[in-house]
């Protein structure tokens, strides 16, 4: 259980300075999230992460008020925040300087989700006729690359877009696969809303249930059984372990490493099939509830916690070989990289932030579940930033994740006692974090105690896509399937 | 130890799917199966599932079904009436026609899928060789895809099966769409249909891009994807599991034994 953060009042006409304020005491901005309410009024909430806990800087904008001076301003990792804000809800942040749509076009002028606000929103039209990269001027050359790609992507948009002789810029576009998914928050009950939570972003399905959990154990201020706490590691290191697998995968096939693609698909199936094993499903979807878990693992740890070791040392060797493959390394060494300045100003989170040498994990920050009883350490790269010492980290995070799962599934008693603890909707609002494979996910859950009046996802993938653009600065096209992959985003859980 | 060697290693990992049932296939919870269609109490039912899967019609003679294709597998019906509703392993998941997900099925269900079926193997005869994919994402989770990605590795090894992924709509045989059917990408969606020549066959993989699942429909998102293209094979799921899908795909182009050809 997370007490509710301390909250910091100020005016909108402050709340820049107030955002900076925090940043130069040592704070990182995590999240600018917005939120309607019925009579037209908004809230604007700051998320500020300092040493070991969150805190909220909090504005109110009067019904009718629909311009404020932009915290983009002043702090420039504002930026994506303000430009979903706009879309989302209209509001215009003064002073923003590029206020392009991100999550969803819409025309000016034309209805607005305004996620926080009841009743259901009529379908949209999107305005996406005007968006910058469609229209292109003399000396000027865009090249669009996707959303329907060849092979099996998700759908997001690039588009590299070269100037005369300069740099080319990347842009990218999100708004394909907007889903509606905090409105839909709303309309559902609390046990229903934790299944939605595991679709946001599929491969981190049990991040997202945990995240989303720990903010209802908060408002309900219940406790979670010791054993509960530990099935929830247990599952997101699996989880971890899963998807940063995925992302070395990814590497090994654009680099053409058909054997070791091959092989490492076959390990990353195996640990699949273990999870469906463990809880009868392939991404842990129904694990967590509520309070705890829905139940003990379907088959008995000790047999667990044998074929998890039967599966790393099979992996490790794959790995080990991987990476004294010279050509593979080659491909990876300085392509694609997020300069330690960047990533720590802009606030990287997660294995891209540790890859640029930034000390940043929710595990060892702000522990929760069972971290601390298990002594995560978390592991930092070097400064390097490049797409290599991205799968380092991962690497290493791997044997780290695999050590988790067994300690916790090894720590496990059978005595009796439950799985999980009763708890109603409680009323308040809470921030809660946790490591997701893809790094930091917040939750804003906001309740009445009746119903769930804001769900805000922060997703490590939106936060690293705003940077993707930082770290392709120079390179050669053909070396962005690295870059991409070495930055692991979930566009799902990019515009939600 | 140089790749190729290390390729060699653990010898043949390859599924034996569909020529035979796999292991792994059978002990997969695949499909939610109502045990007694007809219980004495019937009440509250509907209300139990997230997304309205359970239906209990018509209110003269009350009879409970599942509609596979909204059915999230979230299991809160297995565990609150046990005796009504239970697992099955079944991996066979996929249909020609929509009303076919509904089970059990009526007399009349059975006649229209064997007409869809016909319908449908008339139309892709030509196509048995070896046949070329496109997927479409119009608004998935992302475990869709990472399901699907899973299918092109030596473990389902799609390619042994005569099919293969194709850079271009235009050599494109099967389009497979993962998602609600978001607006973002209908356009998309209808273009890459409309590029693929004739014949063609359009998979809705997954609950969300059968029914639009919890997600779907909302302001963006659509209640499925058979709302921007017309749809030949449902593949339930939350996500659906690599058999599921290869199910769905030999089902699709006409090449499922015939033993396996249940619905
Ligand atoms: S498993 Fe869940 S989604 Fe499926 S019918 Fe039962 S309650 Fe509904």
């Amino acid at each position: 259980m997370s007490a509710p953060q301390p909250v910091l009042r100020t005016t909108p006409g402050e709340l820049a300075e107030s955002v900076a304020a925090g940043i130069r005491q040592g704070g990182r901005l995590a999240a600018l999230v917005a939120s309607g309410r019925d009579n037209g009024s908004h809230v604007l909430r700051a998320i500020l992460a300092t040493a070991g806990r969150l805190a909220v800087i909090e504005s109110s904008l009067s019904p009718g008020v629909e311009v404020y001076p932009a915290v983009t301003a002043l702090v420039p990792g504002a930026t994506w925040y303000e430009r979903e804000i706009h879309d989302l809800f209209g509001l215009v942040p003064r002073g923003h300087g590029r206020l392009d749509p991100l999550v969803l076009p819409l025309a000016d002028g034309a209805a607005r989700p305004r996620p926080g606000a009841s009743g259901a929103p009529g379908a949209v039209d999107l305005a996406v006729a005007g968006l910058p990269g469609h229209v292109t001027g003399e000396g000027v050359f865009t090249i669009p690359y996707g959303p329907v790609r060849s092979g099996v992507f998700e759908s997001v948009q690039y588009l590299v877009e070269t100037v005369g002789e300069e740099i080319p810029h990347l842009r990218t576009r999100v708004y394909h696969k907007h889903r509606g998914i905090e409105r839909r928050f709303q309309e559902l009950g609390m046990d229903d809303a934790v299944l939605l939570a595991e679709r946001v972003e599929g491969t981190a399905s049990v991040a997202h249930a945990l995240a989303f959990c720990q903010a209802l154990e908060a408002l309900a201020e219940v406790t979670v059984p010791r054993r509960a706490a530990l099935v929830r590691v247990a599952h997101a290191e699996l989880e971890r372990i899963v998807t940063h697998l995925d992302s070395v995968i990814r590497h090994t096939e654009g680099a053409g490493q058909a054997v070791a693609n091959a092989r490492l698909s076959v390990h990353k199936e195996r640990l699949l099939r273990l999870r469906a094993r463990l809880c009868g499903h392939r991404f842990g979807r129904g694990v967590v509830v509520i309070g705890g878990v829905s139940g003990p693992p379907l088959i008995a740890p000790s047999e667990a916690v044998g074929v998890t070791t039967t599966l790393e040392r099979a992996l490790r060797a794959d790995l080990d070989a991987l990476m004294s493959t010279p050509s593979f390394l080659d491909r990876l060494r300085g392509t694609g990289v997020l300069p330690a300045e960047v990533a720590g100003a802009d606030g990287a989170v997660g294995p891209v932030a540790r890859g640029s040498g930034i000390d940043t994990d929710v595990r060892a920050e702000r522990p929760y579940a069972a971290y601390q009883e298990l002594g995560f350490v978390a592991r930092i790269g070097s400064s390097d930033g490049d797409a290599l010492e991205r799968q380092r980290v991962r690497l290493d995070e791997i044997a780290t994740s695999f050590e988790l799962v067994r300690h916790a599934l090894g720590t496990l008693d059978d005595r009796d006692g439950p799985w999980s603890a009763e708890a109603v909707l409680g009323a308040g609002t809470v921030v809660t974090s946790v490591e997701a494979p893809q790094g930091e996910l917040l939750y804003l859950v906001e309740s009445n105690g009746t119903a769930l009046v804001r769900v805000k996802p922060r997703t490590a993938s939106f936060q690293n896509l705003s940077l993707l653009s930082e770290a392709f600065r120079g390179d050669i096209f053909t070396d962005f399937v690295f870059i991409e992959a070495s930055f692991g985003v979930s566009i799902a859980g990019v515009s939600l | 130890m140089p790749w190729v060697l290390r390729g060699l290693r653990d010898g043949i990992v390859t599924s034996g799917y569909p020529r035979r049932a796999d292991g792994y296939g059978i002990g997969f919870r695949g499909a939610v199966r109502v045990l007694d269609p007809e219980p004495a109490r019937t009440s509250g039912l509907p209300e139990l599932c997230p997304t309205g899967a359970i239906l209990v019609e018509p209110a003269e003679a009350p009879t409970v079904r599942i509609d596979r294709g909204r059915c999230i597998l979230c299991g809160r019906c297995v565990g609150t009436r046990p005796d009504l509703f239970a697992f099955d392993p079944l991996v066979e998941v996929a249909t020609s026609s929509r009303r076919a997900l509904v089970v059990p099925e009526t007399p009349e269900d059975d006649d229209e899928v064997l007409r869809i079926r016909v319908q449908l193997a008339r139309r892709v005869r030509a196509l048995r060789r070896s046949v070329h994919i496109r997927h479409v994402d119009a608004g998935s989770d992302g475990a869709e895809e990472a399901e699907i990605a899973a299918l092109t590795g030596p473990i389902y090894d799609l390619e042994r099966l005569g099919m293969f992924f194709t850079a271009t709509p235009r050599h494109a045989d099967v389009l497979v769409v993962t998602g609600t059917g978001t607006t973002g990408m209908a356009d998309e969606l209808r273009r890459t249909f409309e590029a693929m020549p004739d014949p063609k066959v359009v998979i809705a993989c997954g609950t969300d891009a059968t029914s639009g699942g919890l997600v779907g429909p909302s302001y963006s998102a659509g209640g499925g994807i058979w709302e921007l293209v017309p749809v030949d094979v449902f593949v339930p799921g939350s996500p659906p599991s690599p058999f599921s899908l290869l199910h769905g795909l030999l089902l699709a182009v006409g090449l499922l034994p015939a033993a396996r050809r249940s619905r």
